[in-house]
């Protein structure tokens, strides 16, 4: 991309795209991520040192299960719940990743709404994502007290098998379920101000002092997903395998 | 932060965007899209419940929760995050990254081999320690 120095007609030369774009925007002067807001090109960072340390998390939990000659518990035996007489394999983490997933449906309209200056509908649908992780985060609190208190998981041991599987299981659900919580504080702050109107005025916020918009909305919806793409992985390797 | 509540008057009406500052595109995008993508999220993961429902066990297993995880993922980045209409300057950024996580995965699983052989010879059960005794299966 080259700035048409002398014949500007006041409209920014239009961005390249394909690998020449890439390289044109990052050697650019100032900013290297074009057409997003500020906000949402760092969450984005955030998010991707977040998937380093989840990753950390898991990659270690996969070491520490190859590792062990106790045998692994059966986490769908561990996670059944025994429904009308019926014991149903891990049932709970199955409507888990059910809830989870309509919270990011709910998220994404929010969004949606979000731009079409929607304020009714935007505050409607981050209110009912915010309930969805309540709901999440209210049945890991079950699943905890069950491992707990009926089955006698401790990060040190359990009686099932490998001493292992307690330590990773409240390693990584827990950051986890801290993510999903930190998630739904923060949607309700931000319903609070699609409601109130502050990203129409343009109102400052309380912490960063950052004036309103609707971006802010796509910027939450991103950390939200991310919650979402992380539980995938949890469910995939953890509870599956 | 001018630029980040830039307006989406055309730009050649008024001098607004003569610094060479490009406006910011909000993600707008139809509804369909979503819903679609919504519903294929709930497929894939009825579909990685049944694996264990139906009991799969083996390589089968495994290469099927691998490939719902990794396509509910995508579909999650790609339409819900909007890595597919971002520009590719920011998706590399982002998705190239954690490729460097496959190298701890297999420093991880060499380590776990090598612990796991280890554990076997000094803490096994005795007919490992003892190869004195035959053991005849």
């Amino acid at each position: 991309m080259t700035q048409p120095a002398l014949a500007s007609t006041g409209q920014p030369a239009p961005l390249a795209e394909g690998v020449q774009g890439i390289v044109a925007d990052w050697s650019s002067d100032q900013r290297a991520f074009k057409n997003v807001p500020w906000g949402k090109a760092m969450m984005w960072i955030f998010l991707l040192s977040d998937t380093f340390i989840f990753s950390s998390f898991l990659i270690s939990y996969m070491t520490v299960r190859m590792s062990t000659q106790a045998p692994w518990p059966n986490p769908s035996e561990v996670f059944a719940l025994v429904i009308a007489g019926h014991s149903i394999p891990l049932i709970l983490i199955a409507i888990m990743t059910f809830v989870l997933i309509s919270s990011s449906g709910t998220m994404v309209l929010a969004v949606n709404y979000g731009y079409r200056k929607d304020r009714k509908m935007t505050f409607i649908f981050l209110i009912i994502t915010a309930i969805l992780g309540a709901t999440f985060v209210g049945m890991q609190a079950f699943e905890w007290s069950k491992l707990i208190i009926e089955e006698g998981v401790r990060p040190w041991g359990n009686p099932m098998g490998a001493a292992q599987f307690g330590a990773s299981f409240f390693m990584i659900t827990g950051f986890h379920g801290t993510h999903v919580s930190i998630g739904v504080i923060f949607l309700i702050i931000v319903a609070i101000k699609v409601l109130r109107g502050d990203l129409d005025t343009q109102k400052p916020g309380f912490m960063t002092g950052r004036k309103g918009n609707y971006e802010m909305v796509e910027t939450m919806g991103l950390y939200w997903h991310f919650v979402d793409l992380v539980w995938v992985f949890i469910f995939a390797v953890f509870y599956l395998w | 932060m001018a630029h980040a509540e830039g307006h989406h008057a055309p730009a050649a009406a008024h001098g607004h965007a003569a610094a060479g500052e490009h406006k910011i595109e909000g993600q707008q995008h139809p509804l369909g899209i979503y819903f679609k993508i919504w519903g294929l999220l709930f497929v894939l993961s009825a579909a990685s419940y049944a694996v264990d429902y139906f009991h799969v066990q083996g390589y089968l297993r495994w290469g099927l929760i691998l490939v719902f995880m990794m396509l509910k993922a995508g579909l999650i980045v790609a339409v819900f995050m909007h890595m597919l209409w971002e520009r590719l300057a920011l998706v590399y950024a982002i998705l190239l990254p954690p490729l460097l996580l496959l190298v701890l995965v297999a420093i991880g699983a060499f380590e776990a081999d090598y612990t796991f052989l280890t554990r076997g010879t000094f803490f096994g059960p005795a007919e490992a320690a003892a190869p004195a005794v035959p053991k005849h299966k």
